[in-house]
């Protein structure tokens, strides 16, 4: 379960990163090699650093200590905004633009880029490639349900090309099957478009099925880093397996049902 | 009544204009200022708590002394820049209505900005925006229904206080309010209130209409009401744009004597062929500067005024000497020409009921120290700051019940109704012989003497045409023609305007000469 071959994302370091806020250090001397189109689920309970460590590979916070690279490039080189203009981010509250069309949503990444050439088939396309309907383009955000509006992030996300995208418990506020069905088409293209994907969850199960390589995290510390075989078949350590028993005794009580039905 | 109306609505069109520049720069200004402001505070919630409070608390300046605060500030200033600044006028009303209207416009572009929802704002980071395009394409938009409202709430406060800034020169709507109110002209006070109410109110609905459409996102209805706005605005702009130069300006202080006078000299000037503005409303003290800062170009002071106010002498003199002093010393240090005196007088008189006076034995001022503890005292608003005051008390033991100012147009009933027992009148008001009241003679002098005299800004006073339009009023008005006139503008019943009032008095000094 290595990565992919023909991936065009591009790999990440962490050398003994740490941020603290004030005493209390949220990430705390992290050093990780991921590679190249590689999809790793960060895993933990909340306020284990999971989201902090995310959000300084595309700079929303800083680390106080150790340096960043992506692509063996440190990421303090290039300003902040032009930075996260090479990176996706996707987040729980989606955080859409209400005062702008569903187009101009998806679009909002080139406007930026001052690309102002082929935009209408770049969003058509993105539509396209998140399943949603073509005329959802001229909609407002508020007129679209929570799941067809993650769709829409996903799709802003990508609208630039970026080989690396970080996900912020991107399903974490969907219905349970919009969430699957959704998870599902991500990891379909990830896996088409080559993409290095760092997705943080609490969701173990989600990570299980997503991720290739699993980090799980505690007090600020990466504690397990596995593969979801690896993860399953035991020995990497009591918070890995406090989490992952949870899935597997779901597992086994819903097939314990089944068989007496 | 009708023709009232008529003579009211006339000065409508030139004062909403006057009123519509004034309120529309103001807010301008505090739009232009406040935005920045709010972005600054929004980014540093130290700064937010600072510029808020400072706002605030200007809030709680009566907009009438904030108005007046501009005079002495901006005098200084136009000292300092060698008198190229005006004092009086659009600048200081201005200047006072934009810092009334910086608390709402402030309030709400930080209430709007800090409201922005914070998801937005983190995609916006997310997605590599810049702080100027975060700005630019999500909290601004995402902020303005809520910084509209405040702008429209500050829109409505300006237009509101903008009727004060009457009493430092600057024309408006009030224009009509203070002037019906010094000549109990209910038709104008009315009218003036009128017309800036609705102003208010259709500005109101239409900034109402453009904030309800951005929130909506309606863009035709909140562009066609920017454009209502814009066309009104255009009209009330296009008079800027003439040029007015040769335009006299007459000064009057707020009474009836004074609007009578100003119309008379205007009537003067018209008929010499010069193009003439009013500026009413002007207080004993800003008048003086104004017309030394070639503000207005002409008014009628009384030489006791100008002779303890700016002069600041306390030395009574004989009524000529004073005269003759006062042409000089203002010439002198000011520029500005003494034409010469009306030819009557206008002096404070202590005045008392006629029963009063014959049951108490009051004849002079002496009579009245007698019975003062007794007396309630009835004043017009300034008197007992006036130096004249400090003269009477130190020349008689006068210590009154109590005092109590009252603008002049209720002072007189006030006495008649019992409500004060002695008033400080003025000698050439109708209503002192109309009433029967009795005026107590100042047996020591103490009063200084109050000719009524012609004042010329340096401007004017080589102009010989201007000069000889005037130069026949000078002693050519007995105090009886003059409380005649003021009388018919001041009286109960059958009123008259100012203007008419000064037609009367202007066939009478023509009469006078021809017969």
């Amino acid at each position: 379960m290595n990565s992919t071959p023909s991936a065009s994302g591009p790999a990440i370091s962490l050398n003994t990163v740490s941020r603290d806020y004030g005493a209390i250090k949220a990430v705390d001397n992290v050093s990780l090699e991921i590679a190249a189109g590689s999809f790793v689920a960060l895993v933990g309970l909340s306020g284990s650093g999971k989201s902090t460590l995310l959000k300084m590979i595309n700079r929303l916070v800083d680390p106080t200590a150790g340096e960043v690279l992506i692509a063996d490039e440190n990421v303090e080189v290039a300003d902040p905004h032009v930075l996260r203009r090479r990176i996706g981010y996707v987040f729980q509250n989606i955080g859409l633009f209400p005062h702008m069309t569903i187009a101009r949503n998806i679009a909002i990444g080139l406007e930026l880029a001052g690309e102002k050439n082929g935009r209408q088939e770049r969003v058509a396309e993105l539509l396209e490639l998140v399943e949603l309907p073509q005329d959802m383009a001229s909609r407002m955000p508020h007129q679209l349900s929570g799941g067809q509006q993650q769709r829409v992030g996903v799709a802003r996300a990508l609208a630039t090309r970026p080989g690396l995208m970080l996900m912020d418990e991107p399903f974490g506020a969907l219905d349970p099957v919009t969430r699957d069905s959704l998870a599902g088409q991500y990891k379909a293209l990830h896996e088409k478009l080559g993409l290095t994907t760092i997705i943080v969850t609490h969701d173990m199960a989600e990570a299980l099925y997503l991720a290739d390589r699993i980090l799980v995290m505690e007090d600020g510390q990466i504690k397990a880093d596995a593969t979801p075989a690896e993860l399953l078949s035991g020995g990497v350590g009591d918070e890995a397996e406090a989490l992952v028993a949870i899935p597997r005794a779901q597992a086994a009580h819903l097939i314990a049902l089944s068989k007496k039905t | 009544m009708t023709e009232a109306w008529q003579q009211a609505f006339a000065r409508v069109p030139e004062l909403l204009a006057a009123h519509v520049q004034l309120s529309f720069s103001a807010l301008l200004l505090a739009m232009v200022l406040c935005l920045p402001l709010a972005i600054w505070a929004v980014r540093a919630p130290r700064v937010a708590s600072v510029i808020l409070g400072f706002a605030s608390l200007i809030q709680t300046i009566p907009a009438l002394a904030l108005l007046a605060l501009f005079y002495p500030v901006l005098l200084g200033l136009s000292a300092l820049l060698g008198g190229r600044l005006s004092a009086l006028g659009f600048l200081p009303a201005l200047l006072a209505l934009t810092l009334y209207a910086l608390l709402p416009i402030l309030r709400n572009a930080v209430t709007g900005l800090t409201g922005v929802d914070p998801a937005a704002k983190q995609a916006a980071d997310g997605l590599g925006m810049t702080a100027a395009q975060k700005l630019r394409l999500v909290e601004a938009p995402l902020a303005a229904p809520t910084i509209m409202a405040g702008i429209r709430t500050a829109a409505v406060w300006t237009i509101g206080a903008a009727t004060l800034s009457t009493t430092v020169g600057q024309a408006s709507l009030g224009d009509l309010i203070f002037a019906g109110l010094q000549t109990q002209n209910w038709t104008l006070v009315l009218t003036g209130c009128f017309a800036s109410a609705g102003l208010a109110i259709i500005v109101d609905l239409l900034l109402g209409l453009i904030e309800r459409a951005i929130r909506e996102r309606r863009k035709i209805i909140a562009w066609g009401a920017t454009a209502v706005i814009g066309i009104g605005l255009a009209i009330a702009l296009l008079p800027m744009l003439g040029a007015r130069d040769d335009v006299v300006v007459i000064g009057a202080k707020g009474f009836s004597e004074q609007f009578i006078l100003a119309r008379l000299m205007g009537a003067r000037l018209e008929e010499a062929g010069y193009e003439v503005r009013y500026q009413d409303g002007l207080g004993s003290a800003v008048v003086f500067q104004a017309v030394a800062a070639d503000d207005i170009d002409i008014y009628v002071d009384y030489s006791g005024t100008i002779w303890t106010n700016q002069m600041k002498r306390t030395d009574a003199v004989p009524a000529g000497d004073m005269l003759s002093e006062i042409g000089k010393w203002s010439e002198a240090t000011h520029g500005v020409t003494m034409l010469g005196a009306l030819g009557f007088e206008n002096t404070y008189a202590f005045a008392v009921r006629p029963e009063d006076a014959a049951s108490k034995q009051l004849k002079t001022l002496d009579d009245l120290a007698r019975v003062s503890s007794d007396f309630a005292f009835g004043t017009d608003l300034e008197f007992l700051e006036r130096p004249e005051w400090a003269m009477v008390k130190a020349a008689y033991p006068i210590r009154f019940k109590e005092a109590r100012s009252f603008n002049p147009t209720f002072m007189y009933p006030a006495l008649s109704s019992g409500e004060v027992d002695v008033i400080s009148a003025f000698s050439s008001d109708g209503r002192i012989a109309a009433n029967g009241f009795v005026v107590l003679e100042d047996g020591k002098g103490a009063v200084p003497s109050y000719e009524a005299m012609i004042l010329v800004a340096s401007r004017r006073s080589s102009d010989d045409k201007f000069i000889d339009a005037i130069k026949p009023l000078v002693g050519a008005i007995t105090v009886e023609n003059m409380r005649e006139a003021n009388y018919k503008v001041d009286r109960e019943a059958n009123k008259q305007s100012p203007r008419q009032a000064a037609r009367w008095l202007d066939e009478r000094l023509k009469d006078g000469k021809d017969h």
